[in-house]
């Protein structure tokens, strides 16, 4: 491998590993995002998940 | 004929305040003092006039940068901002009373910086003087519209200079080329086009600003 | 108002659905990867090093897109009181950073072997990106320390106008600056810019805005749905 190709791909593995480093950020976020709903699940009233919700917005 | 009295009353109100409680202004002529005394021994012993006309640049904008973080200060202190807000006038006059006041204050700074420079390093032109009062509209007016949204932050003092460097770039090329070159007129032409751009901008959008 | 809103709300789903978009951005970016390894010639001047210029405009034209988008969204939000456009301009400006901090390294590297510096101050679009680069992330820390709300909105959408304007202004000051160096011609697109080259780029200039596009969907979706997750909690709550 030439230097020329040694740096050609160097530059194609940055715009790779930013690209994956965004992915890694935004599995990140849909972690807590999945947390986030497993806690509202939890928090919603037995009976019905569905229901809570709309009988809520009602009141408010 | 309305606006140019609001300006003129809010501006009025700034100057008033400054000349009871003095507190910019001093500041602002010390701190520039001081630069030049610091950059005096940055510098390498004889240093061209590249060099120092880089050096009065970076004084000027920092000194500029002290009195635009300042120049919202009394309104948050004193929880005015609401009732400047209220107030029966277009709130571009609020930016541009501001600006004006700030103009002033800088002005005045540096009515004693160039001639310290003058002293310390090397003569001021009549092209820098001109680069001057272009460049000193550009600073206070996207400064102080800048000034205006960092109050409105948490982190405040922080945030100005980050904001108000990157738009300060092209500013001190204009300013340095024509303090070095030979015929300034393109340099000088710039700054004003990037003066009347941004006052444009500045002017039209100050509204979203403060409003709520 | 409400019914108007509700439109806009439908005509935004129905535009392109998101596995589209990211199948698109896969084919076309592995193809323009393919094309310029193994279709493109060596350049005549450069050689092989040459290939970074293929993903490295278009990737600049690309975060040029973005901040644009950024700016459009935040003149609708400033104009049309739009109420979705303050968090589309801000997702524009975050994929604009992603892509100008790569036109930022891939540019380095590319100096580094024409020129054998990491970094040249003579390179105009380099210096513009960086400064646009700390624009931009004052933008973050703009945005980032005023409490959600219409005033946020409101300042980040005055900000991000203020970095449409700032773009030209700050070619023509670098332009302007270099008049006491050398000026630096380098012909990207002389004579030897045709047949497969010329595929190759348009190949990689259409590829990286996709998947530009698609990030940005990717990330809107994750946006929304943090939001909706959280107007939820209040509801519960």
């Amino acid at each position: 491998m030439t230097t020329a190709e040694k740096y050609v791909t160097a530059a194609y593995c940055v715009v790779f590993a930013l690209v994956l480093a965004y992915v890694l950020i935004m599995a990140l976020k849909l972690q807590r995002l999945e947390r986030d709903v497993d806690e509202l699940a939890r928090r919603a009233p037995d009976e019905d998940a569905e229901d809570a919700p709309r009988e809520t917005a009602q009141v408010g | 004929m309305g606006y140019a009295r609001d300006v003129g009353a809010l501006a009025r109100k700034d100057l008033l305040l400054e000349l009871r409680a003095r507190d910019t202004l001093p500041a602002m002529l010390l701190f520039v003092g001081s630069v030049f005394v610091v950059f005096h021994f940055a510098l390498p012993g004889t240093s061209s006039r590249l060099a120092t006309a880089g050096l009065l640049w970076v004084a000027i904008l920092f000194t500029a940068l002290l009195g635009l973080g300042r120049a919202f200060v009394p309104e948050r202190e004193q929880r005015t901002f609401d009732g400047l807000v209220l107030a029966p006038c277009d709130r571009s006059a609020i930016w541009l009373a501001k600006s004006l006041a700030t103009l002033a204050f800088l002005v005045a700074a540096e009515l004693v910086a160039l001639p310290l420079y003058a002293l310390f390093f090397h003569s001021v032109g009549g092209a820098t003087v001109a680069a001057v009062a272009l460049a000193d509209l550009g600073i206070c007016g996207v400064g102080t519209f800048l000034g205006a949204m960092a109050v409105a932050t948490r982190a405040r003092d922080l945030i100005l200079p980050l904001l108000f460097l990157p738009l300060a770039m092209p500013i001190v090329v204009g300013a340095v080329g024509a303090t070095v070159v030979d015929s300034p007129g393109r340099y000088l032409g710039f700054l004003a086009l990037y003066d009347l751009l941004f006052a444009v901008i500045c002017w039209a959008s100050f509204e979203y600003v403060v409003a709520e | 108002m409400n019914r108007s809103a509700a439109t806009i709300q439908a005509v935004g789903r129905t535009r392109i659905s998101l596995p589209v978009l990211a199948g698109a951005s896969l084919v076309l970016v592995t193809t323009a990867l393919a094309f310029v390894f193994f279709v493109a010639p060596n350049d005549a001047d450069q050689g092989f090093s040459q290939r970074i210029f293929y993903f490295h405009v278009s990737i600049a034209i690309t975060a040029y897109g973005c901040f644009a988008g950024a700016a459009w969204k935040a003149l609708r939000h400033l104009w049309k009181r739009d109420p979705r456009a303050d968090l589309e301009s801000y997702v524009f400006v975050h994929q604009g950073v992603i892509f100008g901090t790569l036109v930022l390294l891939t540019g380095s590297i590319w100096a580094k072997i024409s020129w054998g510096h990491w970094w040249l101050w003579s390179e105009d679009q380099l210096v513009l990106f960086l400064v646009l680069f700390l624009f931009y992330c004052a933008y973050f820390m703009l945005r980032f320390s005023v409490d959600p709300g219409p005033q946020r909105a409101n300042l980040s959408a005055v900000y991000a106008l203020f970095g449409v304007v700032l773009i030209p202004v700050s070619f023509a000051a670098i332009r302007l600056s270099k008049q006491l160096i050398h000026p630096v011609v380098f012909t990207r697109d002389g004579p030897n810019f045709h047949g497969w080259i010329l595929v190759t780029y348009c190949l990689a200039q259409v590829a990286l805005p996709v998947l530009a596009y698609t990030l940005y969907r990717l990330e809107l979706s994750a946006k929304r749905l943090d939001g909706r997750l959280r107007d939820l909690r209040e509801v519960l709550a």
